[in-house]
């Protein structure tokens, strides 16, 4: 890499801003599609499964994992954006 | 070859390989002691989180419970996955970056303040104890139950397995046997799921088959779920599916249950620690996310175990006459954790949501135990199930017993009463309290006193209103001080046992029209952290700012890069890490 200055502000700035889309991703998935809108979503079928029962039992899990999966590999990209790595 | 000596055979395999991988990781140090000399790979990390994590309880219990509860089950699938998202967004980085071996050590250095550090200490003790003598108690219940030793023998036989790779290994012992433990605990939870899901449906793949259409049976062709609701009206219980239908929690409540279990997941010291032992802040990252995946093998599967163990009891049972029963109906029976009373007296099996016609009385506990043998399943798998289950419960008890013995040696003996205590010494002290932990945890779980099976439910809650808050504004909020951390886990740690001890034990007769908007003890932790976070907040700012040097440690937490080393730069720089 070529030479990069130390942005420590910066970086915070971008991760709280990453964090907080995460975060607000995780609160719709979980208490948003499982719980406060799972019976709406239960008139709409996925296969065997009524939606928001799947969101409960099954997909919000996947979503977790793929949030931090994101959340891995954009920590990486921001830390060596900023110099911080 | 039997149930009983394939159990034999696995149980013994299983338990001489953890005793070799003791003895091949043995720890020198105290930092090999207490955080694995922080090499562990993210990866390996990973694993040994899922066993730390998954207790006798994730593998024994939950897909019982979730069976009976159905959509309300949501609250441990989702309360006890989406913490590790909060641990990854918010603690795990940072609590490595800070670099030192216990929870305690960073609530006692950010806030300058051994009096912080000692209700951190208390905290972690308390959440610690009453969660592994739990583990103690279901290690003994397995023995007793698949290799017919009494349950104080079994309890004794986890003890001293404990005590070998507990004491001698330390963290680094304790992370690679979890290793091992995951791979055995997971092989033993998948193989009888797919089995049971092909059987079933014709598709191999739990998470799969539990929406696919059932191939036998008089519901032969609808899909599993769509039958399942269907025979539960046809009993009068609500259906499985159904969301806050009478009978069922309502939706304040089950948001509430979730969000503590949630955040209380967060702030469990046995979990916290394992992200001390890997090498960076970064691999703490990946670390996590590891940890994920690995648990939510096992989560996503046991839904659909729960659905299928669900079908497969009221078909097998409901409307057969009792002569006839199942050859496991009656082994079961004899445990005294199924029970079947003829109430109208003409020998056939009813169940029913009406308690005053039901004849079937269920613990939720058999149901992944006994699950391979209504599925029909060969001995082997039996015996599997079980060395899963004692793998389950030994890998969350040796996590636990380390935060009890670092708690011990390291924070309160070496931080506070004999700061020039000799690395040698520490470590033979922490060597004792692992082995003193070993023997109250196993002595309780012989005689367990009354209340511990509900106070174990509440150890969530007092995680999340205790711990929590102080974790997070420490990293993130720079103006939180110590006047405020200690008023906020004192208040939330107050409020939340205050609401339990009432509702719980001196008026158990409220109902949910009594309760704070709607919200059961179970899920108080999660106002209670709410308040935590208020008063720490409020506190803060009315009292002076905390030090410059508490600041500057705040700073350099925040980036993931190691520390620029420089002589004098204050508490936090370890020049001897690499």
């Amino acid at each position: 890499m070529t030479d990069r200055t130390p942005d420590p502000r910066g970086y915070w700035r971008a991760n709280l801003r990453l964090v907080s889309v995460l975060l607000v991703i995780w609160a719709v998935v979980s208490f948003g599609l499982s719980i406060v809108f799972v019976e709406p979503l239960n008139a709409t079928r996925l296969g065997g499964f009524p939606l928001g029962f799947w969101f409960a039992h099954q997909g919000s899990i996947y979503v977790f994992v793929l949030l931090l999966l994101v959340y891995a590999f954009a920590s990486d990209r921001l830390a060596r954006r900023y110099g911080v790595d | 070859m039997g149930v009983q000596g394939w159990t034999a055979l696995t149980v013994g395999l299983s338990f001489s390989l953890y005793i070799g991988i003791a003895i091949w990781s043995r720890a020198q140090s105290t930092k090999g002691f207490y955080v694995a000399g922080q090499g562990v790979p993210a990866l390996a990390n990973g694993m040994a989180t899922g066993a730390d994590w998954m207790s006798a309880a994730s593998f024994i219990s939950m897909a019982g419970l979730i069976s009976f509860m159905g959509y309300t089950g949501t609250v441990y699938l989702m309360g006890w996955t989406g913490g590790y998202v909060l641990l990854a967004l918010l603690l795990a980085p940072y609590l490595r970056k800070f670099g030192r071996f216990t929870v305690p050590d960073f609530v006692g250095e950010r806030y300058a303040s051994n009096g912080a550090r000692v209700v951190a200490v208390v905290c972690a003790l308390f959440v610690s104890f009453t969660y592994v003598s739990g583990q103690m108690r279901g290690v003994g219940v397995v023995f007793s139950r698949f290799l017919e030793v009494p349950v104080e023998w079994g309890v004794v036989i986890g003890m001293a397995l404990v005590f070998v790779y507990a004491t001698l290994g330390g963290m680094r012992g304790i992370t690679y046997t979890q290793v091992a433990q995951y791979v055995v605990l997971i092989v033993a939870y998948l193989i009888p799921a797919a089995a049971i899901s092909w059987t079933m449906t014709g598709n191999p793949v739990p998470q799969l088959g539990f929406g696919d259409t059932l191939v036998e049976g008089r519901h032969a062709g609808r899909f599993l779920l769509e039958a399942l609701d269907h025979i539960h009206r046809d009993l009068g219980l609500p259906e499985y599916t159904a969301a806050f239908v009478p009978g069922k929690k309502g939706m304040a409540d089950v948001a509430a249950i979730t969000l503590a279990l949630m955040v209380g997941t967060a702030g469990l010291p046995h979990v916290l620690i394992r992200f001390y032992t890997v090498k960076s802040a970064r691999a703490a990252r990946w670390s996590v996310m590891w940890a994920l995946v690995f648990i939510a093998v096992l989560y996503t599967t046991a839904p659909a175990v729960a659905a299928f163990a669900r079908v497969n009891l009221i078909d097998s049972l409901h409307g057969t006459p009792y002569a006839e029963a199942p050859e496991w109906f009656r082994t079961w029976e004899t445990t005294g954790l199924l029970a079947w009373e003829d109430k109208d007296g003409d020998g056939v099996i009813a169940y029913s949501g009406d308690a005053a016609v039901n004849e079937l009385t269920v613990d939720r506990d058999i149901m992944v135990l006994a699950n391979p043998e209504i599925a029909n399943l060969p001995a082997w798998v039996v015996a599997l199930v079980v060395a899963g289950a004692l793998a389950a419960a030994l890998s969350t008890a040796a996590g636990l017993l380390l935060v009890i013995s670092s708690s011990v040696s390291h924070d309160l003996i070496k931080s506070i009463w004999a700061p020039d205590l000799s690395e040698r010494d520490e470590l033979r002290i922490a060597r004792w309290a692992a082995g003193g932990a070993v023997v109250v945890a196993g002595v309780v779980g012989i005689y367990p006193p009354g209340f511990v099976a509900q106070v174990v439910a509440f150890a969530f809650g007092l995680a999340a209103s205790s711990f929590f808050p102080v974790l997070v504004l420490g990293i993130f909020d720079r103006r939180t001080n110590k006047q405020g951390a200690i008023a906020g886990m004192v208040s939330g740690l107050l409020f939340t046992i205050l609401y339990i001890v009432w509702f719980r034990f001196v008026h158990p007769e409220a109902g949910a029209d009594d309760w704070w908007f709607g919200v059961s003890p179970e899920g108080i932790g999660s106002l209670g952290m709410l308040l935590n976070a208020v008063v720490t907040i409020v506190v803060s700012r009315a009292t002076p700012p905390p030090p410059a040097e508490v600041v500057a440690l705040v700073d350099e937490l925040r980036l993931p890069r190691e520390a620029r080393r420089h002589a004098g730069d204050g508490p936090f720089v370890d020049a001897t890490r690499t």
